[in-house]
């Protein structure tokens, strides 16, 4: 649905992105995340042929952007950072203005359809002016969505919002995504990214990593499972230790911590070694990092492996 | 044709919400009007046939030989305040464009709107428009009721015919619409380096310097503005409004709107 090669923006002797390469497959939500001035926006922009790559090619929904420019502006739908309402005009009015923009066949019927989606229906008529943060941002994403895009590009869509109006607007994305929609997410919400994104990339500047959340954990963690025992001590640890598929094992405020690969398969070897040794077994859980750690890492090191 | 129709109703819903806009599109048309008609009311039976012979020279210019000394006055004031007429098509597109180029810039709302399949000069001509209708209809309205009101206040009709000479009808006709497209396009070249629809209002302004210069000139004496004159100044707005134009077309593009324009 999306691909792009070397694609690659600079804005005078500032080079705002590099060499991207992705692809992106139909009804994916792709997590796009950076620090702020990483090219986010940037990307986004060129992808919905807003600005010109300076160098490279991307493809979008089937056409190239640079070429096919207004056909890719009419199956792309744009959430920008800010909502961008005429605040004068009411709710209904500011759709309808997009609507015919986007030559939508039945405006009325569409501007209705997502009027009463984001319940914002009963007060149509109202200036947007007098509407909530989350109202505002609900209404901007039904403007993107008039025209029934096949792909969305949005950009932060639960910043600034209450928890109430970010979950509203998540549970939306979760319902666009069962619609087979293809979404390009760009967020700084790691917890967002990491429940609903398919895939993630981690970008700043140049494409650092990019695979599922919970890969990219292993990559950069490995896998790690913690022993609560009534009665830890150094012989359980070296014992444990000593076990081959174990790559390390460390004592943690009294709770084992071992790193291996393949957790399911070893684990009742290694509750079996300790309860030789007499552990007493309290409980056992996968140690599992966020995806805040796993990014951290990666924007830290500049991409470069984990240290 | 339909997205640009869109535009403009877009533009008029946002812009005629605000009483500065109002104000100008409103109350400048009937001003206007109002000036020239209190001259014909306040210079009515002002002086007698036998003064025609102290009055400057240019104001014979103004007269017809059948006309009395006192009418011959009457025209030549009302003639020099008919250039106040075309303020109406400087003034008002400024404010009007300093708000919806401007206002655009400030609330964020360029780049939703560039996102959809509309191009350029689709937008480009939408916004124009929206400046221009309005100020070209107060123009005529305001020039309008000053005839109306020419008509019931002139008994003479030499007198009425007189003032309402083929100049100042291609004053108000054709170098009214070309003074607002130079205003427009002005302004929205103004709108890409300024952030405030104040700021941009009083530079588009010093639009109305010129033509201040051309009243004044002419009120001292200095050249009579006759037809051959009006009509070479229409010819040179069109030309400016070509220039105009293409630089705005230029300045007004996608790319430069969403990364320079802050």
């Amino acid at each position: 649905m999306i691909q792009t090669e070397n694609l690659t923006k600079r804005f005078g002797s500032t080079l705002a992105v590099k060499g991207l390469n992705l692809s992106i497959e139909q009804g994916e939500v792709f997590g796009f995340l950076g620090p702020n001035g990483a090219g986010k926006t940037t990307t986004v922009r060129m992808l919905a042929s807003l600005i010109s790559p300076t160098q490279g090619r991307a493809v979008v929904n089937g056409f190239e952007v640079g070429r096919q420019d207004d056909q890719i502006r009419r199956s792309v739908g744009v959430l920008t950072e800010t909502p961008g309402l005429y605040d004068n005009l009411s709710a209904e009015y500011n759709l309808r203005i997009f609507a015919e923009l986007y030559e939508v066949r039945d405006p009325a019927g569409q501007v209705e359809k997502y009027l009463r989606m984001l319940g914002l229906w009963e007060r149509r008529f109202e200036p947007t002016a007098t509407f909530s943060k989350g109202m505002k941002q609900k209404l901007a994403i039904a403007r993107a969505l008039l025209h029934e895009p096949k792909v969305l590009f949005l950009d932060e869509p639960t910043a600034a919002l209450d928890p109430e109006s970010a979950r509203l607007v998540r549970d939306f994305i979760s319902e666009l995504r069962r619609e087979g929609r293809t979404i390009f997410l760009c967020t700084h919400n790691l917890d967002e990214a990491d429940r609903l994104c398919d895939r993630i990339a981690v970008f700043k500047t140049r494409l650092l990593v990019v695979d599922t959340p919970e890969r990219l954990r292993q990559q950069m963690f490995g896998r790690k499972v913690v022993f609560h025992l009534r009665n830890l001590d150094e012989a359980m640890l070296s014992k444990v230790s000593e076990l081959p598929f174990v790559s390390e094992a460390r004592m943690v405020d009294g709770r084992l911590l071992v790193t291996l690969d393949d957790p399911e398969k070893r684990n009742p070897e290694i509750v079996r070694q300790l309860v030789m040794e007499g552990a007493e077994i309290q409980f056992v859980g996968e140690l599992r990092y966020s995806l805040e750690e796993v990014y951290l890492r990666l924007v830290r090191n500049d991409g470069a492996p984990a240290t | 044709m339909n997205k640009v129709r869109t535009i403009i109703r877009k533009e008029w819903a946002e812009v005629f919400r605000n009483r500065m806009v109002l104000f100008s599109v409103a109350f400048l048309p009937l001003l206007m009007a109002a000036i020239p008609l209190a001259i014909i009311f306040a210079s009515r039976g002002s002086m007698t046939t036998d003064q025609y012979g102290e009055m400057p020279a240019q104001v014979e210019t103004f007269c017809p030989a059948e006309l009395s000394g006192g009418d011959c006055f009457q025209v030549y004031m009302v003639s020099q305040f008919m250039l106040m007429f075309m303020i109406l098509p400087l003034a008002i597109p400024s404010t009007i464009s300093a708000y919806s180029v401007i206002g655009e810039k400030t609330s964020r709302t360029l780049e939703p709107l560039l996102a959809t399949p509309i191009t350029t000069l689709e937008l480009l001509a939408g916004k124009s428009l929206a400046a221009l209708l309005p100020a070209i209809a107060a123009t005529y309205i305001s020039f309008g009721i000053f005839s109306l009101g020419a008509w019931i206040m002139i008994p003479n009709p030499a007198v009425f015919a007189a003032m309402m000479d083929a100049r100042w009808l291609i004053a108000v006709f054709l170098v009214g619409p070309l003074l607002s497209l130079v205003s427009v396009n002005v302004s929205i070249m103004i709108s890409s380096r300024v952030t405030d629809p104040r700021a941009a209002e009083q530079l588009t302004a010093l639009l109305v310097v010129p033509l201040l210069a051309v009243f004044f000139g002419q009120f001292a004496g200095l050249f009579v503005i006759n037809r051959e004159l009006i009509l070479y100044g229409a010819l040179f707005l069109l030309l400016i409004d070509a220039i105009l134009i293409f630089l705005s077309t230029q300045i007004f593009q996608r790319e430069t709107i969403l990364t320079r324009w802050k």
